[in-house]
């Protein structure tokens, strides 16, 4: 399909964007937002006057207004199973050579206080039908909305900061709240979800780490004569042995199975012992650049990624994983949880050596290196000031000594042609030739949806 | 669900009998349900109709996109029903002062449903009796058919927008003796323009000869004309027979699709065409119910303020009252509230009929003192207000009735949004006060589907959409998603004429206020061919 040349346009985003072109603005925000607080943004949408300025006619119910009753909210229990059905319709959808409609990752929103281990999986999907845009119009026209009250033509009502507006992640659709029935389900749950239906790989193997607690009881012990269960095949494997020493097995003439002797001691079983358990463990980095070039769609997408990537390991790892969650501007901070993560808003210049640094404090402090798989993913706009990656290769170089896999997702934006600051810095310096099954980098443009967001982590971790 | 107590049942009948006295007019039995929270969550996707079919969509959230709610205006939430008789829904737990208030709200909806003429298509059945057996219909075809029965749910709910509500409308207020017979209106109307191109004067002769023999045969007059038509061209009749059944009207694609789509009309396909058409028939059911938003609401609200200050039963919850009827009407700062705009414009035309001003008399006078003091002490305003609830839907009630004098009497104004760039903040401020611009704004949040017609004389067999430009365009990334359905229904190619903005953004010319930019329209013609989609110039 030809694209039109025109972007869904936010119109926040685009009145804010379109004074200088491109780069040009990202740097001057990101020189003017310097020093500023990233903050986290209230989690409830704070009931304002200007709130209802959005507000459709249509959406004031006689439930809500009359009875003042609150949406009502569907339990993760009723719910869950219908997300495997809906997959399950999704997958036969493209079988049938239709699209898919059920998008999962797009509306991933982390909760407060969970320590990162729940996220909201809001299974979604838009009803396509010929209707009339309404953000396309001449720019002197905004959108409008009625009001009531003494004041002049031209007097201001009230002011509201434009930045709330941008760069929240978790504030996608269905923020309002007010219809949307949430379905709470664990990161492991997703993580299961995008394993099987979105066939993302399995992990490989690095290394196990044997835990001494725990036991777990198997058929694993071989004894002959007796024991608990037949083990065919090495059964049948000694009686071949024994009959040939025998000669029962002449090498000139058809085998007769028949004429086979089979003595007790011959039979293989299996028992049952006890076992120490292998564990794997693993530590994933999350670093994620909260630039104030990042605003916007950029963020959104990898943030979602990060969502689904730490669903994906915590599925593969049985919940043994422990993430750590780091922000950079150009200065790189660790922050408790995924919530925090996740909503910090935009702010301030791009240093992502400062980023790769603090990583590797941690590992080294923390000795992680001798006992863990260690992940790091990184997601960011691909703008550095450190244009040619003088701080940031040394630290990277480090880094691969010891991880299992670093994935770096470059959400590009959309006036970026040629490539950005840090692939070209990558691709300069060999380190993903040289090491494909350490590194990897993938880039993709900031329009991306949420099947190219899949495909990305399956670039990223096969 | 289970029926309100016999208690609460009563309350209801006593507010019936209060409001027929007032002038509403509606059915006598009616059922009240009490709904718990998980019923809620299973009516709120099927619009609250208990036996509309099933649709895997419905266990999914649908995107709204942030902001442009829009383009989806269904109210998911509804507390009354369109059905025969009417089904409201109710939480158990309220006091009867608060039940009262809701009943007398509930009875201004179910008057409206019952007399407003826009319901005029809902009246001669029961939807939710309807909607149960299209249910089964579905629910077997689906044990038939399997997933691919949600497809066509899916593709003819893509499109269950464009059906065209108003003709059909219009179909049931032909009334038989006004008009001329159909084989009248095509003799003349096709017929002798199009089919044989006759001259003027024979045309003129033709209507002579119509006119003559009406006078000379009375009731006969129609078969003696036709009778000599005919032994002119005999080939009349089978021309108009295939008219009749050629002519689906080219603003409702599902009908269209239904009559002629080739694939559609196959054998193996049949049943197809019977989920079309309750598609069909469920959006055309809740037309009118997304048509009279502000209407509906204001009647309600206007009649439950009313009613309730008049009832005797309820002595003593006065401030109860006041303090929910104030949350439910009080006129936003910012926004647009439609139970309060609708219920203070009902009042106002009201005091306006009631002082004569609803005339062209008052009109003329440009004087605003002479404006303010005129009266012609009427009393016509009940009479007046019970005509808008017949005959209006939000469109023209708005264009109609809500005047600068309106405006200025609420002090309402349109709300415009700007940003300071220099501050970084975005800065609401009073737009303008001129009732032109309040109208306008109030008539761009509408309901306003876009209008696409076929064109059968294009495309060669392939279908040919045109949408008329209205000054907006379509939301672009849905039209290959509903193209791709639409090619699937017709069997064949399918293409769309419409108008797609290119926005030029020219640099910032001042320091603040919104950037320059310009929107050329260009007219594009996107053609779905084996699900993709190309897209040319015109």
């Amino acid at each position: 399909m030809k694209n039109l040349p025109d972007e869904k346009i936010d119109p926040v985003q685009s009145n804010a964007n379109l004074v200088l072109s491109g780069s040009e603005a990202r740097l001057r925000k990101e020189h003017d937002t310097v020093g500023m607080e990233h903050g986290v943004p209230p989690e409830e949408h704070e009931e304002s006057l200007f709130s209802s300025f959005n507000r459709s006619p249509y959406a004031f119910h006689d439930l809500f207004m009359l009875r003042q009753a609150v949406a009502p909210h569907a339990s993760v229990i009723v719910q869950m199973k219908t997300l495997d059905e809906l997959l399950e319709r999704d997958r036969r959808r493209e079988k049938d050579g239709f699209p898919r409609k059920i998008q999962v990752g797009r509306l991933v929103k982390a909760k407060r206080g969970a320590k990162g281990q729940v996220v909201v999986v809001v299974p979604s999907t838009e009803e396509e039908k010929f209707y009339h845009d309404a953000v396309i119009r001449p720019p002197d026209e905004g959108r409008n909305a009625g009001g009531t009250g003494d004041e002049e033509e031209g007097e201001v009502l009230g002011e509201q900061q434009a930045r709330d507006d941008e760069g929240q992640p978790g504030g996608g659709p269905g923020q309002g709240g007010e219809e949307s029935h949430d379905m709470e389900s664990s990161a492991y749950e997703l993580g299961k979800t995008l394993t099987e239906q979105f066939q993302l790989p399995n992990l490989k193997e690095k290394g196990k780490r044997r835990s001494l607690t725990r036991y777990t009881h198997d058929l694993t012990d071989r004894n002959r004569g007796s024991g608990q269960i037949l083990d065919k095949k090495a059964t049948l494997r000694r009686i071949l042995g024994t009959n040939r020493a025998l000669g029962n097995m002449p090498d000139d003439q058809p085998v007769d199975p028949t004429r086979f002797l089979i003595a007790p001691s011959d039979k293989v079983y299996r028992t049952l012992s006890m076992e120490k358990d292998w564990e794997p463990q693993a530590v994933v980095f999350f670093v994620r650049d909260y630039s104030g070039s990042m605003a916007g769609k950029v963020t959104d997408l990898v943030v979602t990624q990060h969502v689904l990537i730490y669903s994906w390991l915590i599925y593969q790892y049985a919940g043994q994983v422990e993430s750590r969650f780091i922000l950079h501007d150009t200065q790189a901070k660790e922050v408790p949880d995924f919530n925090t993560y996740y909503n910090s808003r935009v702010a301030g210049g791009t240093q992502v050596s400062s980023a790769y640094q603090l990583v590797n404090e941690i590992v080294a402090e923390a000795g992680l290196a001798r006992d863990y798989n260690i992940y790091v993913f990184h997601g960011t706009d691909g703008d550095d000031w450190d244009t040619h990656g003088e701080f940031a290769l040394p630290e990277l170089e480090k880094m691969l000594g010891y991880v299992s896999r670093m994935g770096i997702t470059i959400a590009e934006h959309s006036d970026m042609t040629g490539g950005t600051d840090v692939a070209h810095y990558l691709e300069k310096s060999g380190l993903l030739k040289s090491k494909p099954h350490l590194i990897r980098m993938d880039a993709m443009e900031e329009s991306a949806d949420e099947g190219r967001v899949i495909e990305g982590i399956r670039k990223l971790i096969s | 669900m289970e029926l309100i107590n016999q208690h609460t049942k009563t309350i209801m009948e006593g507010c019936k009998e209060r409001a027929r006295d007032a002038g509403l007019s509606f059915t006598d039995e009616s059922l009240e349900y009490i709904v718990t929270n998980r019923d809620l969550l299973e009516l709120g996707p099927k619009v609250m109709i208990p036996t509309l079919y099933d649709y895997w969509v419905h266990d999914v959230e649908v995107l709204h996109a942030k902001g442009t709610y829009e383009l989806y205006p269904h109210n998911p939430y509804e507390t009354v029903i369109n059905t025969r008789p009417p089904i409201s829904f109710y939480n158990d737990n309220n006091p009867d002062w608060l039940n009262v208030m809701i009943f007398y709200h509930v009875l201004g909806h179910i008057d409206v449903f019952q007399n407003n003429l826009y319901f005029r298509n809902t009246w001669d059945y029961d939807f939710t009796g309807q909607a149960l057996s299209d249910k089964r219909v579905i629910a077997r075809l689906r044990s038939e058919k399997g997933r691919w029965v949600d497809y066509v749910i899916e593709f003819s709910r893509a499109i269950d927008n464009l059906v065209d509500f108003h003709g059909e409308l219009a179909e049931l207020f032909v009334s038989q003796e006004a008009g001329c017979s159909a084989r009248l209106n095509y003799y003349f109307d096709v017929f002798l323009q199009s089919v044989k191109k006759v001259s003027i004067s024979e045309y003129v002769r033709e209507i002579n000869r119509y006119n003559e023999s009406m006078r000379n045969f009375g009731p006969l007059a129609e078969k003696t004309f036709f009778a000599d038509a005919e032994r002119r061209y005999p080939e009349l009749e089978s021309h108009f027979l295939r008219e009749k059944q050629t002519q689906p009207s080219r603003r409702d694609l599902l009908r269209y699709l239904l009559e002629k789509s080739e694939f559609l009309n196959r054998d193996e396909n049949q049943w197809m065409k019977t989920i079309l058409e309750i598609i069909r028939k469920t959006s055309l059911f809740f037309q009118p119910q997304i048509r009279t938003k502000i209407v509906n609401e204001g009647w309600a609200s206007y009649w439950h303020e009313k009613l309730f200050l008049q009832d005797d039963r309820i002595k003593g919850h006065e401030v109860d009252f006041a303090r929910i009827h104030a949350g439910v009407t009080s006129l936003p700062r910012v926004g647009t509230n439609p139970y309060a705009l609708g219920m203070r414009l009902f009042t106002y035309i009201e005091q306006q009929a009631d002082k004569g001003r609803l005339s062209f008399d008052f009109q003329r006078v440009k004087d605003s003192n002479t404006r303010k003091r005129f009266d012609t002490k009427n009393v016509g305003g009940q009479e007046a207000i019970f005509g808008v609830r017949e005959n209006l839907g939000d469109a023209l009630f708005i264009k109609n009735y809500l005047d600068q004098d309106f405006l200025d009497l609420h002090k309402l104004f349109v709300v415009g949004k700007r940003l300071d760039r220099r501050r970084m903040v975005w800065q609401y401020y009073v737009k303008s006060r001129k009732a032109e611009d309040y109208r306008k704004m109030l008539m761009d949040t509408l309901y306003h589907p876009p209008v696409i017609t076929v064109d059968p004389d294009k495309g060669d067999g392939d279908l040919y959409l045109v949408h008329t430009f209205e000054g907006k365009q379509l939301v672009q990334e849905y039209i290959a998603s509903t193209m791709m359905g639409i090619e699937y229904l017709w069997g064949r190619p399918v293409h769309l004429e419409t108008s797609v903005a290119q926005v030029d953004v020219v640099p910032e010319t001042g320091n603040e206020g919104v950037p320059d930019g310009a929107v050329v329209w260009q007219r594009v013609l996107f053609t779905m061919e084996g699900k993709t989609l190309t897209q040319k110039v015109l």
